[in-house]
């Protein structure tokens, strides 16, 4: 296995407050890595670093590398809206376009992207909603708003989207925090099975679900990385002490 | 002392009651069937209709929306995209107190600008009222793009869409329904406006005859029929002018009250 | 440039990592950032015109224009020049405007007040309507109104009592007109009303109900309670009525149709009178020569936008930082 994305040196601010401290890691190919930590910690600044989000909050500030295959996605005059389409993204709350179908939705990446034969639109839409474990359930109502559905198809819709351009990595910022466990656990699956073709990272405050979902966990605190190894041995055999204290819920 | 709260509002009510009262009555016995389709006889005539100026404020209406609309809505863009800016600011300071100018002075400006140059024309009404609908329309349309969540467009710039076809695809289509609603509104305003009409159409009893003539309107004629001494004749047709006139704009703020019902949490009417 | 090898797909020419192109980004705010300079370049066109046009003007009568009592564009005697004076029409759009702002201010208050803290919620969408759609009658619509229904009515039912019990008053006295300075300040107050009460109701509204239930908690009456919202909302309010100045200044229509277009300098609120907005609207398009008559109406013009951007842009600073000063008291 290679290390799909290597992070080297990361700092980031908002303004003149620096959130994240010179993380150096790397992160492996087609498994599942999770970030966890208590509030605060910058774990959703670090993955918003990863596909340049963090950039567009006015005042935010990034420096240090980050390697994808091999190449720095922060090097001089690298178009951040490339990146993206190789590095996609799911949010907390779940976040369909509300005024577009479900077609529309899991299309959406591509149509605004200007792709427009349907035939090619109409395999992709299929495929990823499949890959997201939703095409069953939505399949005879592709004209329904996106906003129909509930909470926990509305995250698989998301995901479809995401997965529609084909992406390499995905991002996953605590996908399942605002959904009830029954529709939690249906996400927690479908992340294992996405493995197969794509790299995950995903940041999590639940640590039992860090525990279940990922391959190799990182633990940050205050803007640091603290740990970072195997979930197994994380879990079960910290190195640091704050790791430890963080695991056992002593603080957090 | 409440109920002078409760004074005040009836104060407030009774001339818009009174208002509407005189002019539908007044103004439907003033009409016909022939009302709407001829010509505007000169003062004092009987029989004719007052066709041309419902024509004539449809034209300039019509032609000021097509210069005012784009400008107005990208400027509203502008605004709510690019907020940090410090033109923005300045921008939208002086944009609400063009909102609240006069509208004689911009009929003033209609004037030195067109008329001058090509005479009382139709251009020249639909610059000056294009010139009052633009403030109002960036303004609401900045507030409608201000009230798309962060979280539309971050979906969207997720999935490698650049900023600025976010803004004009997902933003935009979001936001649609309070930017038309804006439009409606400053339609509805320009529809009843006069004194720039007077300096700049001039007015006219006669059907539409070119964009650099001059041309009817129906709030034009209203106020030429209202200063006439033939009480007889002319008076009723200003009220049957008027009741077309509050007609259209009634109509249209009821549907653009009847399209935000939710806002206001009234949405099983 | 290693393009990934692991799946096919649609978009295989962006696969690599590019440099940046043309932005797409910066174009497009420049474009947007110079449409919404539409501001500046009306603004400064109408500061040159205006200016420009009135030059003759004031050539000719100087700082006199500005005190000056006569209109005459056609002297009786050709070898006396046209003279030309904006006082009377100054003094009728200040007094149209005071008197609007004393009928209307009060009224629009009550509304405010009522709106945001007496009526019932569900009331409060059909009153706003309603106000609203005040607003929305167009102003020659209210002229029109104003010479036919209201004039009869306080020539018969209002001013001769008024005159009866204020008559000692000088600005109540004289031949009762029906077309008069009165009727045009009243026409004005009405059309006032939706500016003034949507925004009191707004600054209201904004009064965190933290200040409400404070005031409450130490048993105030409703009353007590409304007057505690409208000291807070004050400068809010300063800032509605500066508004409605504004409006009350510039309108034209309405004014025109019932304000009697005599140019004098009254004494009485029931003689006819002028305002500067009414006589442009009177006399522009007559006013072909000779050229200094054009240009006299423009410095009228000329007036009455500066007036305007004063009024408007210091109401505007005023709400801006009330309602900046209410969400930051708030926070406390």
């Amino acid at each position: 296995m290679s290390f799909k994305i290597e992070i080297e040196n990361l700092s980031a601010w908002f303004g003149s407050k620096q959130v994240l401290r010179d993380i150096t890691m790397k992160i492996k190919e087609n498994v599942v890595t999770a970030i966890i930590g208590p509030s605060g910690c910058g774990k959703t600044t670090l993955i918003r670093c990863l596909n340049r989000m963090h950039e567009l909050t006015p005042g935010s500030k990034a420096t240090g590398k980050v390697l994808l295959d091999g190449e720095d996605i922060y090097g001089e005059g690298v178009d951040p809206v490339t990146v993206r389409r190789r590095i996609g993204m799911v949010f907390q709350k779940p976040n369909p376009f509300p005024m577009m179908s479900i077609y529309d939705n899991a299309a959406a990446g591509l149509k605004l992207n200007g792709v427009t034969d349907k035939r090619r639109l109409n395999e992709v839409v299929e495929k990823s909603l499949r890959v997201a474990h939703l095409w069953d359930e939505v399949k005879a109502e592709l004209g329904k708003s996106g906003a129909s559905l509930s909470g926990g198809q509305q995250q698989r819709l998301c995901i479809a989207r995401a997965l529609a351009i084909e992406p390499e990595v995905i991002l996953m910022d605590e996908p399942t925090s605002a959904l009830d466990p029954t529709a939690a656990a249906k996400i927690e699956q479908l992340i294992r099975v996405l493995i197969t073709d794509y790299t995950v990272i995903i940041v999590t405050h639940n640590m039992q679900q860090a525990a279940r979902v990922s391959d190799f966990t990182a633990f940050l605190y205050l803007g640091e990385l603290v740990e970072y190894g195997s979930t197994k041995d994380i879990f079960e055999n910290p190195k640091s002490e704050l790791t430890e204290k963080y695991i056992t819920g002593e603080f957090g | 002392m409440i109920s002078l709260a409760y004074l005040a509002l009836i104060a407030a009510l009774i001339p818009l009651a009174s208002i509407l009262v005189e002019t539908i009555f007044r103004g439907l016995s003033a009409m016909n069937f022939s009302f709407f389709l001829e010509e505007i006889p000169p003062l004092g005539e009987p029989g004719g209709g007052i066709g041309p100026a419902i024509q004539g404020t449809l034209i300039v209406v019509a032609l000021a929306s097509v210069m005012g609309v784009p400008i107005g809505v990208f400027s509203g863009i502008y605004l709510a995209e690019f907020r940090q800016a410090r033109i923005a600011s300045v921008a939208r300071f002086l944009n609400d107190v063009l909102t609240n100018m006069p509208s004689i002075v911009l009929g003033i400006l209609g004037w030195t600008l067109i008329v001058v140059a090509i005479g009382w024309s139709v251009i020249a009404g639909a610059v000056a009222l294009a010139i009052i609908m633009i403030p109002i329309i960036t303004r609401t349309t900045e507030e409608a793009i201000k009230l798309v969540p962060m979280t539309m467009r971050e979906a969207a710039i997720a999935l490698g869409v650049p900023r600025w076809k976010t803004t004009l695809t997902v933003v935009l289509s979001s936001a649609k329904k309070g930017i038309a609603t804006g439009i409606l509104l400053s339609v509805a305003r320009i529809s009843g406006e006069t004194a720039p009409l007077l300096l700049t159409i001039l007015g006219s009893r006669f059907w539409f005859s070119g964009f650099t003539q001059p041309t009817a309107a129906l709030s034009v004629a209203i106020f030429n029929f209202s200063q006439s001494p033939y009480r007889l004749i002319d008076w009723p047709r200003a009220w049957g002018a008027s009741l077309i006139l509050i007609f259209i704009i009634l109509v249209i703020n009821i549907i653009v009250r009847y399209a935000t019902r939710e806002k206001y949490g009234w949405a099983n009417i | 440039m290693k393009a990934s090898k692991k799946h096919p797909n649609f978009l295989s020419k962006l696969r690599s990592i590019s440099k940046k192109e043309l932005s797409g980004d910066s174009t497009f705010k420049i474009i947007s950032m110079l449409v919404a300079c539409n501001v500046f370049v009306v603004l400064g066109l109408m500061f040159y015109e205006i200016i420009q046009n009135s030059l003759l003007s004031i050539q000719m009568y100087g700082a006199e224009f500005l005190l000056g009592t006569k209109w005459q564009p056609f002297p009786p005697n050709p070898n006396i020049l046209p003279s030309f004076g904006a006082l009377p029409l100054i003094w009728g759009t200040l007094v149209t405007s005071a008197i609007a702002l004393v009928l209307g201010v009060p009224v629009s208050l009550g509304i405010g007040l009522a709106l945001s803290e007496f009526a019932p919620k569900s009331f409060n969408y059909i009153i706003s309507f309603f106000i609203e759609l005040l607003a929305a009658i167009p102003s020659v619509i209210y002229g029109l109104w104003g010479i036919f229904v209201l004039i009869p009515f306080l020539q018969a039912n209002v001013y001769p009592y008024l005159q009866g019990a204020l008559g000692f008053l000088p600005i109540f006295q004289g031949t009762i007109r029906g077309p008069s300075i009165l009727t045009g300040g009243i026409v004005l107050a009405i059309m006032i009303i939706p500016t003034v009460s949507a925004i009191s109701r707004d600054v209201f509204a904004a009064v965190p109900n933290s200040q409400r239930e404070a005031i409450v908690a130490l048993g105030a009456t409703r009353w007590e309670k409304a007057r505690i919202v409208m000291s807070y909302g004050r400068s809010g309010v300063i800032g509605a009525i500066m508004l409605g100045l504004g409006r009350a200044m510039g309108e034209t229509m309405a004014i025109t149709m019932v304000i009697g277009n005599s140019f004098n300098l009254f004494g009485s609120l029931f003689e006819p009178g002028s305002t500067l907005a009414s006589i442009i609207a009177n006399e522009f398009t007559e006013a072909s020569s000779p050229p200094v008559y054009v240009s006299a109406l423009m410095e009228v013009g000329l007036i009455l936008f500066a007036l305007a951007i004063v009024v408007n842009a210091l109401a505007r600073l005023i709400i801006w930082r009330s309602t900046r000063k209410i969400k930051e008291a708030g926070m406390v």
